[in-house]
This record gives structure tokens, C-alpha cells and sequence, in this order.
């Protein structure tokens, strides 16, 4: 997995079965045992695909592909990690390299714009518009 | 962030912010998230840590490995078309400090509830947003109909809450009382962002 990012998946090669893998694989191992991601991506980051490319997911490693299937619609962090019952910290080392392959857009969040005071009066009156 | 640079998508300029649901076990932080969230809120085993010992009942074992996963759980609530508030609950234990760090990263502030029948429950989570995080909080006594009301003058003294901190009550499982706290926590969070100028970081965990 280390290889991950020239965008090369060796395990694509069908003559190779011995490849297969014990489905219990360690999280980690996933990552090449990187823990620590580049991008910042805290648990709420929402994350899109901005161009979906058909052959770039065909060459990515299976927790990446489905990765980058689930965000072409937008999604956050936390959203990614149940949905693919994959732990916080390998969804965000994966995502980070995905968006340093420029396949997923990192969105900004509000933290972002902490700044601003404005941002915090559009969340203020979304909160009091609410039909509840 | 200057949005120049971004993608011509209208969908792509949507962001995020989050509000961090915590306290201790069993005071109703998932009740809480239920109630508003537009969403069944969601649950996973996120994190995994060496911490194993002495795990309470809403934090799963997992067999007989040496490492133990917590689960986080959130909901979403869509605020305007481009803007999504998510709401975290900090995993049940205090002691999982990284987690909430984790959680309290990039937040615009943090609800701390309370049950007045469980007081001791929410300490923890108090110390920590006193102490050991910038982020700004509120506390939040959970009352439903019916329970013995306390006097928040009462409970602040209990809670030997600094009188800087807003103390409300609320009924998590009233959408409407739940996201007045919101409202009350936001409102908080601007006062400070007002008063300390612009170069206040509103959301910062340690």
C-alpha cells in the first residue's frame, strides 16, 4: 500500500493470486503503516470528487477505490469511516493521498473561516430557521 | 479560506462545521444528538487504542486483542444549502483525552450536559473544557417533564462552574429544546469571537 500513490495497484494483476489476503488484515497495514495524514482532515471535512475518472479507480487499492466511489457524493470524514467500517485514522491517511493525486476535493470547514464572525452568524440563523 | 481558488460547483463551496455533544455516560448525549440530527445517527468503531483497561459498558471489547476500539457517534443537520452542522458525542470516558482532542479540533464550541441525578457523571467532561481546551462551552442540564428541577444556582455551585460559562436547561428529546442549546452555545461562541477581536481562534483544542 505503500506504493499507493503513483496511482499503480500491483494486487490488479489477476495472475497473481497468491496476493490474495487474509480478510482480517491489520488496519494499519493498509496505510503502509503510516498513521499521520497531510492534509488536515478533521472528523466533519466533507470530501468530493471533483472529476470522476472510471480508470483512475480502477487502479486504485480496494479500500482507496471504494473510497473514492463513496465520495462522488459528498461526504465527511466521519461519514466515509462507517460507511466503509474503516478506523478514523486510515480513512484519513488514504483520503490524504487521494487528494494529493488531485482525485478528491477537500472541502474547508467552518474552522476555516474563524476569523470571520459572519460565519458564525449563518450558522446562528440556519439554527434558527430550522423547522423544529 | 479564500474561495477563489475553488471549483466552479456550486456543491463543492459547501462546508462544514461541528459542535462537540459531550459529558458523562448514560446523561443523554445520544438523546440529544437523535433529536435534531436529519439523519439515524451514526456509529462506528473509529479509533483504536492500547487504552483496554477498566472499559465501561458503551465502549466495545473487541475479543481478545490488545488494542480496543471506541465507537464515536454523530449526526447532521443541514443548515443552509451550503452549510452542514455535524454534532459529535465525545465517547462516554474521559479518559480517552486523545479522542476528545480529536473531536474538539476545528469545533465551534462544545455542550456539556448534565442529569442533576448523576452529577458526578459530567466532572470530567467540565474539567477538561475548563482546563485542558480553548474551545468555548455550555452547560446544559438535561431535565425531561416531570423530574425534580433543580435551581441552576444550586447546580452551578455543584458543578463549581466558572460564572463566565452559560448554564441552561434543556429536554434532549425535544428537537426544539435541543437546538435552543445549540442556538445558546453559537450565540456563546460569537460573544467571545466579538469580544476577543479578530484574531481569536473560536476553536481550537488545546
Amino acid at each position: 500500500m505503500s506504493s499507493d500513490s503513483s496511482g499503480e495497484a500491483a494486487d490488479d494483476v489477476p495472475e497473481r493470486p497468491i496476493r490474495r489476503r487474509s480478510r482480517r488484515i491489520r488496519p494499519y497495514a493498509l496505510t503502509g503503516g503510516r498513521t499521520a495524514a497531510r492534509h488536515q482532515l478533521l472528523v466533519e471535512t466533507l470530501i468530493s470528487v471533483p472529476r470522476y475518472d472510471p480508470s483512475l479507480s480502477d487502479a486504485l487499492m480496494p479500500e482507496s477505490r471504494q473510497l473514492y466511489e463513496r465520495a462522488r457524493v459528498r461526504m465527511s470524514i466521519a461519514e466515509l469511516s462507517v460507511g466503509l467500517d474503516l478506523p478514523l485514522g486510515v480513512v484519513r491517511v488514504l483520503i490524504s493521498d487521494l487528494a494529493s493525486q488531485g482525485a478528491v476535493f477537500v472541502h474547508p470547514t467552518a474552522h476555516a473561516y474563524h476569523h470571520d464572525s459572519t460565519m458564525l452568524e449563518r450558522i446562528l440563523d440556519g439554527l434558527k430557521r430550522l423547522p423544529v | 479560506m479564500d474561495s477563489s481558488g475553488s471549483p466552479s460547483d456550486a456543491d463543492l463551496l459547501t462546508i462544514s462545521a461541528k459542535i462537540v455533544i459531550a459529558g458523562g455516560f448514560g446523561v443523554g448525549k445520544t438523546t440529544f444528538v437523535s433529536s435534531v440530527s436529519e439523519v439515524p445517527p451514526l456509529s462506528n468503531e473509529a479509533w483504536m487504542t492500547e487504552a483496554g483497561e477498566g472499559v465501561e459498558d458503551d465502549v466495545p471489547h473487541s475479543g481478545s486483542k490488545s488494542t480496543t476500539t471506541v465507537a464515536m457517534d454523530f449526526g447532521r443537520l443541514t443548515l443552509q444549502r451550503d452549510l452542514l452542522l455535524y454534532l459529535f458525542g465525545t465517547p462516554g470516558q474521559a479518559r480517552f483525552w486523545f479522542l476528545w482532542d480529536d473531536l474538539s479540533r476545528g469545533a465551534l464550541g462544545a455542550v456539556v450536559l448534565v442529569d442533576t441525578s448523576r452529577i458526578d457523571q459530567s466532572f470530567a467532561a467540565i474539567n477538561y473544557f475548563e482546563n485542558d481546551s480553548d474551545l468555548p462551552f455550555i452547560v446544559a442540564v438535561n431535565q425531561f417533564e416531570g423530574q425534580y428541577r433543580h435551581d441552576l444556582a444550586e447546580v452551578r455551585d455543584a458543578l463549581a462552574l466558572s460564572p463566565e460559562v452559560p448554564l441552561v436547561t434543556c429536554d434532549a428529546r425535544e428537537p426544539a429544546s435541543a437546538v435552543a442549546t445549540l442556538r445558546e452555545l453559537v450565540t456563546h461562541t460569537l460573544s467571545l469571537a466579538v469580544v476577543s477581536g479578530p484574531g481569536r481562534e473560536f476553536a481550537t483544542a488545546r
